[in-house]
């Protein structure tokens, strides 16, 4: 089920940047769990999507778990009739995208651990308090070992437009999921406004993130009209092209 | 690197209160409008201000009346069901005379309803708010950095006049993210000498009251009262026009409605059909000028909301009957698609619905 907010906006052609097809030409290693958290409104579900199309052109076994349980609009579920077509699993709860405005976790989350053969990308709630429901999961996650967890940063977000601020939001996400980052994807973005000047200037921006955090940024996303000028001036420069809409 | 950031439209609201000089937020939280409390909750204690969850929309609301006493700017937020709470506290501001700014991030109803964008309390906003004869400033916002320039604008008029304004956005402004632009120029502060701030033993006691034990005197703050609305229906309102020029068809739309009306517009005039777009951003005060002349030249006004059927009444009344008002709406959550506008449209091109 799409919800109404989210239709409007496939409708009415807002790409808010990172409805995303996630196609970069270097082949991007995948572990077994990988894992997307950030400060809200970061880019985190758009990311993760478009990461599980990637996913699923180099593996069969493939699964995309929602694990929002702060922000009941724009989820991964809106990607539904997709993840279909392609053949990927959708591991949501079934509120999602509903009335029910409640924090239901999917049962069939426990599958994303217990299930060795699937290849999974996790969409982590907004901030600390959507981290909490990644707490419940950390241990299995942690005893395989076989997972990356990336830290969606973008500059021109008012509460993160600072390093220290960001570091702050990125410590208190990790003691709340019980799982250290292991990379940054620096998406800062303005929307369709977005110029390539605006990408140039906030890579000072997550280098600085990267140095504070002692992470490394692990790519700048842009959206693919972005990426011929942007090509060769930014390291591990990833094209994202706007996902099709889906109604 | 831009001064624009990429905020929420709930985010938007916050950040333009601070701004303004809010520095007192009382609320508590319901879907779709809880990004601005927690925006508040994060950033207040960081300037100096105060940032309290209630224990109720109505505790929250007599926060605001005790807050504005004493003069300073202070505002609360919630969402439908919470509005309708909150009523009570809002007709003893009014009748104290007190100005707050209230945000009203609607959704579906009535009762619980659900969380997804509705209009459906238009009625309640520019009418029928609470008890008492009394009415808000209602601004209505259509884009993220609308829902920040009516925050900052809502404060001003809310002093000015002291009274309560209302932003009334819909799940969708709160949810929407785009770019803003946050540069203001803050105007200095209005005197409120009426303001319990302290004697200091040099004036007299200042009392913020809504009772009055002398029927005579109610009536007389009454008629006062309302010779403060009949100005600000002179000189507070606000709409824009779109195409309207040389339009024979109007479509009249406020908030996410009137964006959605607009692609109609655009792929209808593709179309070759002449037809524009009133948008009043303010509610209350209802922008008359624009339907009464539009009624002069157009055959058709169709009013595209997610309700009922509201505004369609103030339409009906500014347009004096003069050319028949259509209604194209969608409730409970849902919203119109340019595909269902432009059909409307079509329909009226062809000669009309009625």
């Amino acid at each position: 089920m799409i919800s109404p907010v989210s239709k409007l906006f496939f409708e009415m052609g807002f790409s808010f940047v990172l409805e995303n097809l996630y196609k970069n030409g270097e082949k991007m290693d995948y572990k077994r769990i990988t894992l997307i958290a950030g400060h809200y409104g970061s880019g985190k579900t758009n990311i993760a999507v478009n990461m599980a199309f990637d996913l699923k052109t180099k593996y069969d076994n493939v699964a995309v778990a929602d694990l929002d349980i702060v922000n009941p609009y724009f989820r991964t579920k809106d990607s539904m009739l997709e993840f279909e077509d392609k053949g990927i699993r959708l591991i949501c709860s079934d509120y999602a995208n509903t009335n029910v405005d409640i924090p239901a976790l999917p049962q069939d989350m426990y599958a994303v651990i217990d299930d060795k053969s699937m290849m999974s990308i996790v969409d982590i709630g907004g901030d600390d308090r959507g981290a909490y429901a990644l707490g419940r999961y950390a241990p299995g996650i942690l005893e395989e070992g076989n997972y990356e967890m990336l830290f969606v940063i973008n500059c021109f977000r008012p509460l993160t437009k600072n390093p220290q601020d960001v570091i702050e939001v990125m410590h208190e996400i990790e003691t709340a999921g019980g799982i250290k980052f292991t990379g940054i994807i620096n998406n800062s973005n303005l929307g369709n406004e977005t110029t390539s000047e605006d990408v140039l200037s906030s890579l000072p921006y997550a280098k600085e993130v990267s140095k504070q955090a002692g992470l490394p940024v692990v790519m700048t996303s842009v959206m693919e009209s972005l990426y011929e000028s942007l090509s060769g001036k930014v390291p591990d420069l990833f094209s994202l092209s706007l996902q099709k809409k889906i109604i | 690197m831009s001064d624009k950031v990429l905020m929420k439209g709930n985010e938007a609201i916050a950040e333009a209160a601070i701004i303004a000089g809010c520095r007192h937020y009382f609320g508590y939280p319901i879907t779709p409008q809880t990004e601005v409390a927690a925006y508040m909750a994060k950033k207040m204690p960081k300037i100096g201000g105060t940032f309290l969850q209630a224990e109720s929309e109505i505790a929250a609301i007599n926060m605001v009346y005790g807050v504005s006493s004493t003069g300073k700017r202070v505002m609360t937020s919630s969402s439908s069901p919470g509005i309708s709470l909150k009523g009570e506290g809002i007709s003893y501001l009014a009748g104290a005379d007190l100005p707050a700014l209230l945000i009203n991030v609607q959704r579906g109803g009535p009762g619980l309803g659900g969380i997804q964008p509705s209009q459906s309390d238009y009625f309640q906003a520019t009418k029928g708010t609470a008890h008492g004869d009394f009415h808000m400033i209602v601004l209505a916002p259509c884009s993220v950095q609308e829902m920040a320039d009516l925050t900052v604008k809502g404060f001003d008029l809310a002093d000015k006049y002291r009274m309560t304004t209302m932003i009334l956005a819909d799940g969708t402004m709160g949810q929407m993210m785009e770019p803003v632009s946050l540069d203001y120029e803050i105007a200095p502060p209005v005197e409120k000498p009426w303001a319990t701030t302290g004697t200091k033993m040099e004036r007299k006691h200042n009392i913020v009251n809504s009772l009055s034990l002398v029927p005579e005197e109610l009536e007389k703050l009454n008629f006062e009262r309302y010779e403060r609305y009949k100005k600000i229906e002179e000189t507070e309102c606000m709409y824009e026009e779109y195409m309207m020029e040389d339009a024979e068809i109007c479509v009249t739309a406020f908030g996410i409605a009137a964006r959605v009306s607009k692609n109609a517009i655009n792929e209808a005039r593709k179309q070759g059909i002449k037809v524009g777009l009133i948008r009043p951003i303010t509610l209350w005060p209802f922008p008359k000028a624009p339907y009464k002349a539009a009624a002069e030249k157009v055959k058709e006004v169709i009013s595209v909301e997610l309700n009922m059927g509201q505004m369609i009444e103030d339409v009906k009344l500014a347009t004096e009957c003069k050319v028949p008002v259509t209604l194209c709406n969608r409730a409970g959550g849902m919203i119109p698609s340019p595909e269902q506008v432009l059909e409307a449209i079509k329909k009226a091109a062809k000669g009309g619905t009625k």
